[in-house]
């Protein structure tokens, strides 16, 4: 009982001030715990109507769990490398407003290299972000690792032509970066609300 | 055989990382450390929500069916149906390009081929939970919501240019 109050005090406390690191996580924990619970019985219920799909659906689970494993903890060293050696000025310099268009021409660059599903980007983007990087950056990185990689492009080559290939990819590239520049617009809109609202309480 | 190379690849440079960060400083390897673990925690609910969703996802939407279901279709709900699928499918990239080929030849239009590639590698309905973790709710459904609808803007411009 004592626990559940402390813990309600911390959200509701969390929830006027800004930072992000204080108890909004006890809360997020336990949203995503119920989340968690309530996927796992809808899969059982699933699974349980429809045993000849059972095989299928654990296997690709199993996969995917395997790709996590080997995975997830070399990025989270990566992370934690970055977040240690890697400082703020650096960050804010090559991707912070002050950089510009060779900001977005380093966020894309960097997207575009063989790296691995857009999962692991997100800890990067989100750590990136925290550093000082200008949002238009961050989506415009999130977004050409996700559809501009350049060994998925030599497959797409491949099976869809050379014309499919460029159009997509030139249009994809144009609006990458308008959507980048709109997201930050809103962000920047938004923000300064929502920190003067803070300020109020 | 990509997975293996980025399993590789980044293992390699995890452990170089780590060794070299040791050798300098190892106060602030151990801080480093200390990091990684707090985010793989932090991580991990939403973890098992992927891990869950994608095996229902692929037990029952198998590649063939899929390209049944959408390959016939084209126009204007052909595009619909087949970004919302692309949104909600996970697919490595090397199983989507000849399963989005196989759509066209079994009748697909390019239109409906260019929007399911891209919501297919732009939008993660699935990663959701993790995007949303590290990134906030609100830029990651600006960020999807936002990709949808480039999504079926470019569709329909290779439509008309192919």
């Amino acid at each position: 009982m004592d626990k559940n109050l402390n813990n309600k005090q911390k959200q509701t406390g969390n929830n006027m001030s800004k930072n992000p690191k204080a108890g909004g996580q006890t809360k997020n924990k336990k949203q995503s715990i119920i989340v968690l619970v309530g996927i796992i019985i809808i899969a059982v219920v699933i699974l349980a109507l429809y045993p000849e799909n059972r095989d299928a659906s654990i296997q690709a689970s199993y996969n995917l769990f395997m790709e996590f494993i080997l995975i997830l903890p070399a990025v989270m060293i990566l992370m934690g490398l970055f977040s240690v050696w890697v400082s703020k000025e650096i960050v804010v310099k090559y991707l912070g407003h002050a950089s510009g268009i060779k900001g977005l021409g380093l966020a894309l660059f960097v997207g575009m290299m063989p790296t691995g599903p857009l999962y692991i980007a997100f800890p990067m983007a989100s750590m990136l972000l925290k550093k000082g990087a200008r949002v238009a950056n961050i989506i415009i990185f999130l977004s050409a690792w996700a559809c501009i990689k350049l060994p998925q492009e030599l497959v797409e080559l491949r099976f869809m032509g050379l014309k499919f290939m460029i159009i997509r990819l030139s249009f994809t590239i144009i609006m990458v970066v308008i959507m980048g520049l709109i997201i930050e617009k809103i962000e920047n809109r938004l923000k300064p609300s929502l920190s003067s609202s803070v300020q109020e309480k | 055989m990509q997975i293996n190379m980025t399993v590789i690849i980044i293992n390699i440079f995890a452990i170089l990382g780590i060794s070299f960060s040791f050798y300098k400083n190892k106060q602030k390897s151990l801080k480093a450390l200390k990091v990684a673990l707090k985010g793989t925690i932090s991580m991990a609910p939403a973890i098992v929500i992927i891990l869950v969703l994608v095996g229902l996802l692929m037990g029952f939407f198998k590649p063939e069916l899929i390209s049944k279901l959408l390959g016939n279709q084209s126009g204007i709900w052909g595009i619909a149906a087949a970004s919302v699928a692309g949104a909600i499918l996970m697919i490595p990239s090397l199983v989507a390009f000849p399963l989005t080929a196989s759509l066209v030849n079994s009748g697909a239009s390019i239109s409906v081929a260019a929007a399911f590639i891209t919501t297919l590698t732009m939008i993660g309905f699935v990663t959701l939970p993790m995007e949303i973790k590290e990134l906030g709710k609100r830029l990651t459904l600006l960020r999807n919501g936002i990709s949808f609808i480039i999504a079926i803007g470019i569709a329909l411009i290779m439509g008309v240019l192919i």
